[in-house]
């Protein structure tokens, strides 16, 4: 793999929910004991039900919210939401709604030259030459520089939300859902636009999604998240070829291809949605069509995979290939 | 007979600056136990046209037809009465913004349980039954327990469940259902639509599906028509319209998304660049004209149905030109 830009090590968050004035604080963990590398350069996946703990990942590696415990670290170096400023020039987010992640009171030019004024990067004069730069770059015309965000299509936003992110040219760039609110002719341009310039300025990208096909067309490697924990990591290929994850499979199968020869896929285990994970074992047992007795009892540990790993019991090992 | 006919509806709504032609002139049968999608991106009229059939758009909305018949039932001329009976008993709806049909203020059993006996005498105890069976199929766990909550207690997705079950309470002969499963994770999308699919092939139940993902649309309907500004531009057996997409509009939607095995991994997708024209003001032409690879100077007259094959019916001038017509 290139050098690492991106790494966490046995992240885990944890949320006290209040049960009223009497009771003790329940304790939810909404991502327990992840860990991850992504190269430079690479596109690394995240996808998992809702609820799983992509959002929650996101914000951590953001900087937005501190880990419970377990460390971040971005190109080598500790990251830590005190230095939340520092992080801001390396890592940048795009959210899923451009509705709501932009503020309506503020002009097109006056967004995207917010970073570079927090960061005091250069003057009057040199920003405005950036940011009508950062508008051409992702495709919006040199009229959208005094519009508000209520004037511009949701398609526009987005390339706003973006050119916003990029203007201060960091290194990572997290991108949860950015196209889920988006037609899928505007999901189009994102998707072209976001890869062009990934190209083009080599960025490394975190993209959450729900959308498999979408993550199939863009990633390099794919992480499955189930209850806040990784199950599976793979490369792409590896992933959509072969899922060994009994999530994964179910995940893969519930995908609707645009074709109507195919029905709908019966993969019955919705109806156990939102079940508490199994204390002792694994945490999908409750809902796994293939669980056996030790699945009840223990929890599994890592099988390694020639492209990546799992963690299910009824999978062999297989000796990772070394490059 | 069919159960639905739909000939020329049109959904006007005064603007500030004019008229706004949300609906401009669509038809569209439905047969017992028949799936019927309608696609199109937002803002193509697809709402407009269901609360059409429902007869709840907006006060001030016109809404005209030559015929808007279900069952025999004349929808346009029918008493709001007339029509309050039907809505929630033989016509169901599940909204595309799930808090408009659930009160804050009742408990979601309460209101599943009301949405049957409002319209059957059926004893409490087995309307709860039916409630619980319900949330158990559209993959809500411990569905007795939830009778007691109040939607605000319940997640986006549980509440999109919810209004689903309670669309299905009465067992309606019809269901509009406007994206629903568009919030959900796609396991539970794929068992939601299994549920939709059984009931229609046990009790004949009819679907319009409207949904903006062309994946749910092929795998679910028997009959799609493809919306765009206001009009339908494309429509047949889903079969046909999949297999030989004629319109520039359909074809470019079919273009935009990645399709794992037919796309390559990371190479451009295809768009359709600009957008939905102002439906404000006298509408001529064909409305996909600014934004067509093909259009010529016939696209701004009057564009008529040609028949691209029996019951396949595409609305483009330039059909022969581009080698698609029959
Ligand atoms: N500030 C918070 N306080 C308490 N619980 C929280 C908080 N933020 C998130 N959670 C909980 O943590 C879990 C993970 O949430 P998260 O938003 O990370 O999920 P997600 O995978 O992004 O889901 P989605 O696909 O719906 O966006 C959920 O159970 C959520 O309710
Ligand atoms: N209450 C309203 N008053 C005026 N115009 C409206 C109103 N509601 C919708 N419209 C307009 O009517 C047209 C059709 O809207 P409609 O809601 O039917 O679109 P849609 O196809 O359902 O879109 P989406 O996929 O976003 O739900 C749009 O141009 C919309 O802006
Ligand atoms: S009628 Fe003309 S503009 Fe419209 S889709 Fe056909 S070729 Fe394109
Ligand atoms: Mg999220
Ligand atoms: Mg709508």
């Amino acid at each position: 793999m290139s050098e690492t830009v991106l790494e966490l090590r046995n992240v885990t968050r944890a949320f006290e929910l209040s049960q009223g004035a009497f009771r003790r604080a329940a304790k939810l963990t909404a991502v327990a004991d992840v860990s991850l590398k992504v190269g430079r350069g690479e596109v690394f996946a995240l996808v998992g039900e809702s609820g799983s703990g992509k959002t929650t990942l996101a914000k951590m590696l953001l900087g937005l919210l501190p880990p419970t415990s377990g460390e971040i670290l971005v190109d080598g170096m500790p990251i830590s939401p005190k230095d939340r400023v520092a992080v801001s020039r390396r890592v940048q987010p795009i959210f899923q709604d451009p509705y709501s992640s932009l503020n309506p009171r503020k002009s097109v030019a006056q967004l995207i030259a917010l970073p570079l004024i927090v960061h005091g990067v250069g003057d009057r004069t040199t920003r405005r030459a950036q940011v009508l730069a950062m508008l051409d770059r992702v495709g919006l015309s040199p009229r959208h520089y005094d519009a508000y965000p209520g004037q511009l299509s949701g398609g526009q936003r987005q390339r706003v939300a973006i050119a916003r992110a990029l203007i201060l040219k960091p290194e990572v760039v997290i991108c949860d859902e950015p196209t889920s609110a988006l037609d899928v002719s505007v999901q189009a341009q994102i998707l072209n636009l976001l890869l062009e310039l990934k190209r083009e300025l080599g960025l490394t990208y975190f993209f959450i999604s729900h959308n498999l096909a979408v993550v199939e067309h863009l990633a390099d490697r794919v992480a499955v998240m189930y209850l806040g924990r990784f199950v599976e990591e793979r490369t792409r290929a590896g992933l959509f070829a072969s899922p060994r994850h009994p999530y994964t499979r179910v995940l893969l199968e519930s995908v609707l291809t645009p074709d109507p020869d195919l029905g709908v896929p019966d993969t019955r285990i919705g109806t156990a949605a939102g079940m508490p994970a199994s204390e002792l074992g694994c945490p999908f047992e409750p809902r796994c069509p293939s669980a056996a007795e030790v699945c009840r009892t223990t929890v599994p540990m890592v099988r390694t995979l020639p492209d990546g790993w799992t963690t299910c019991h009824l999978i062999e090992e297989e000796a990772a290939i070394v490059p | 007979m069919p159960l639905l006919e739909v000939e020329n509806l049109v959904v006007d709504l005064p603007v500030s600056s004019g008229t706004l032609h949300a609906v401009n002139g669509i038809s569209f049968n439905l047969e017992r136990g028949e799936t019927l999608a309608i696609v199109g991106e937002s803002g193509s009229g697809k709402s407009m046209t269901s609360l059409a059939v429902m007869n709840l758009l907006p006060k001030r909305a016109n809404r005209r037809a030559n015929r808007l018949v279900f069952d025999g039932i004349d929808l346009a001329n029918a008493p709001n009465a007339r029509m309050r009976t039907l809505r929630g008993s033989r016509l169901a709806m599940i909204f595309q913004e799930p808090m408009t049909s659930l009160n804050p203020s009742y408990t979601i059993g309460n209101q599943l349980t009301e949405a049957l006996r409002c319209h059957r005498s059926v004893p409490i105890a087995s309307a709860r039954d039916r409630a619980v069976q319900l949330l158990e199929k559209v993959g809500i766990p411990g569905a007795a327990r939830r009778l007691g909550q109040y939607p605000h207690q319940l997640s986006g997705g549980l509440r999109q469940r919810v209004m689903i079950a309670m669309a299905l309470m009465c067992g309606p002969d019809l269901i509009i259902a406007d994206e629903p499963t568009t919030a959900l994770d796609v396991t539970i999308q794929a068992q939601i639509l299994h549920l939709l699919a059984d009931l229609k092939r046990e009790f004949g139940m009819a679907m319009i599906l409207i949904s903006h993902d062309l994946g749910v649309v092929a795998r679910v309907a028997d009959k799609v028509a493809v919306m765009y500004a206001g009009q339908v531009v494309e429509s047949g057996a889903a079969r046909s319209l999949f297999g030989t997409p004629r319109h520039p509009y359909t074809r470019g939607l079919l273009n935009c998304i990645p399709v794992p095995g037919r796309t390559t991994p990371g190479a451009p997708l295809g768009a359709i660049p600009g957008q939905l024209p102002s439906l404000i003001g006298p509408q001529r032409g064909c409305a996909f004209r600014e934004r067509c690879a093909f259009a010529a100077p016939e696209c701004a007259g009057d564009i008529a149905f040609i028949t691209a094959e029996p019951g396949h019916d595409v609305r483009c001038v330039r059909l022969g030109a581009l080698g698609m017509a029959a």
